[in-house]
């Protein structure tokens, strides 16, 4: 390391790469089993609609599937990678407790009263604790339900916790919904605080 | 198509890539051109195709892993028989009235390929063979299941009946309506692979496969034949009507 490195300010990493790899990744993978598995629903819808086959990715059942059962893997290795990294590391003891609803409630509404400061993006408010570990909870629940219809002869037992095959179907369907309106909101905000969008792209 | 062609058929597909060997299977059933054409490739462009193609030779080979041969399907109550059974075709309009009509009197079963007795199977002598029942979940690869009760032969049974090569990579099964599917051979001796005569206690109507049904609890519907007409034994990958569209495989469940 040179000397004039050393001299100058070192800036925080919010970030670390590995983060930011497991989260860009993540967010592609789960972009596609979104679409893609919104092409998979309309085969046999269970809610009272379809998506528009123009907000789908594989151009129906086959390539839907074919998409699905691609992308799985980019998403549960790298889910895994992530929660073992967030566990061992103690990121998520660190930024993400307290959950609390009252934190979030309180948060939430000084943030509605544009009275809740993002200078330290390092520090997660309770909104966002609350939030990102809702939404893990949430890809955790996806996977799960995900692989007990994947397999609810070979995983048996996890299609029995579910209850059977037809309630995992609306489990997953409903952590994919809660998913989705997970990704609105975070969208929104990192586009209205452009600062943590660029923390999660440069890791300050 | 006679054994001649067929030889020459699996030959060169073997010689080919996988994803070309699904686009030459397609120009085999004769869909070639007007399928390509008609926007039915599963995305633009044939290097997604191939990459997904590739995907799902991976995903065939992570199921068998996943394959445990003393797994059972669950069982269900009598009470939860799903009633009436939906009826599915691969034939357009989906229609019940299009299923073949099959003259009990007439029937013949064929086997076929690495077996010892080639013998065909009038439905007498199938009717005579020893049965089980098991009342199981038919789940589709479009995400509906329903529940039925199936009586019939214990499929390893059948196998060693007439003598098959138990260490051959596949079964395929052609069927009386130009369907086919094939599957390997850990699912073939699974203990609820099932030939299947009987439905819910009833002689196994039309719509549903009459004269046999493969029962495959352990894989999707579309794996489970109806109106089987030839079982035959073989090492060389057959593929399936579907899984030339581009289902998967092995489609384990």
């Amino acid at each position: 390391m040179t000397a004039r490195s050393l001299a100058r300010p070192r800036r925080v990493t919010i970030h670390p790469l590995i983060v930011r790899l497991c989260h860009w990744i993540n967010a592609v993978a789960m972009i596609v089993m979104i679409l893609s598995g919104w092409a998979i629903h309309n085969a046999d819808p269970i809610a009272p609609f379809v998506f528009p086959n123009a907000i789908t990715l594989g151009g129906g059942l086959i390539g839907g599937l074919q998409w699905h059962f691609a992308a799985m893997w980019v998403l549960f290795v790298n889910g895994i990678l992530y929660l073992v990294y967030g566990f061992v590391s103690g990121r998520f003891a660190r930024k993400l407790r307290p959950i609390s609803l009252r934190d979030a409630v309180v948060d939430g509404i000084a943030a509605l009263r544009r009275r809740l400061g993002h200078a330290d993006l390092s520090v997660y408010n309770g909104v966002q604790r609350l939030l990102y570990a809702g939404v893990i909870a949430l890809g955790v629940l996806v996977v799960a339900s995900g692989l007990s219809i994947w397999k609810p002869v070979q995983f048996g037992w996890l299609t029995w916790l579910f209850g059977d095959f037809d309630v995992a179907r609306i489990v997953h369907f409903a952590a994919m919904s809660g998913i989705v309106l997970f990704l609105l909101v975070h969208v929104a905000m990192s586009l209205l605080v452009p600062r943590s969008l660029l923390a999660m792209i440069r890791g300050a | 198509m006679n054994d001649e062609t067929r030889y020459i058929l699996s030959d060169a597909a073997r010689g080919l890539d996988v994803p070309t060997r699904r686009l030459f299977l397609r120009n085999a059933l004769g869909l070639g051109t007007l399928a390509m054409l008609s926007g039915c490739d599963v995305v633009d462009g044939l290097s997604a195709e191939r990459v997904l193609g590739a995907m799902s030779d991976f995903n065939d080979r992570a199921q068998a892993w996943l394959f445990n041969p003393n797994t059972l399907a669950r069982e269900y109550p009598a009470r939860m028989i799903t009633r009436p059974f939906p009826f599915n075709s691969f034939y357009t309009p989906n229609s019940p009235d299009l299923a073949p009509r099959i003259d009990p009197r007439e029937f013949l079963l064929n086997v076929t390929g690495l077996v010892e007795r080639k013998d065909d199977w009038t439905l007498r002598q199938l009717y005579a063979l020893p049965r089980f029942t098991q009342i199981t979940r038919h789940v589709c690869i479009e995400g509906w299941s329903a529940i039925g009760k199936w009586t019939g032969v214990r499929f390893s049974d059948f196998l060693a009946r007439v003598g098959a090569d138990r260490h051959a990579k596949y079964v395929t099964f052609r069927c009386d309506d130009n369907y086919t599917t094939s599957i390997d051979m850990a699912t073939a001796l699974h203990p609820q692979t099932q030939l299947c005569f009987w439905m819910n206690d009833a002689v196994l109507p039309r719509q549903h496969g009459f004269p046999m049904k493969l029962r495959v609890p352990t894989k999707l519907g579309f794996k489970n034949p109806k109106h089987i007409g030839e079982i035959a034994i073989g090492n060389d990958y057959t593929g399936g009507y579907w899984e030339t569209y581009g289902y998967n495989w092995f489609s384990g469940l």
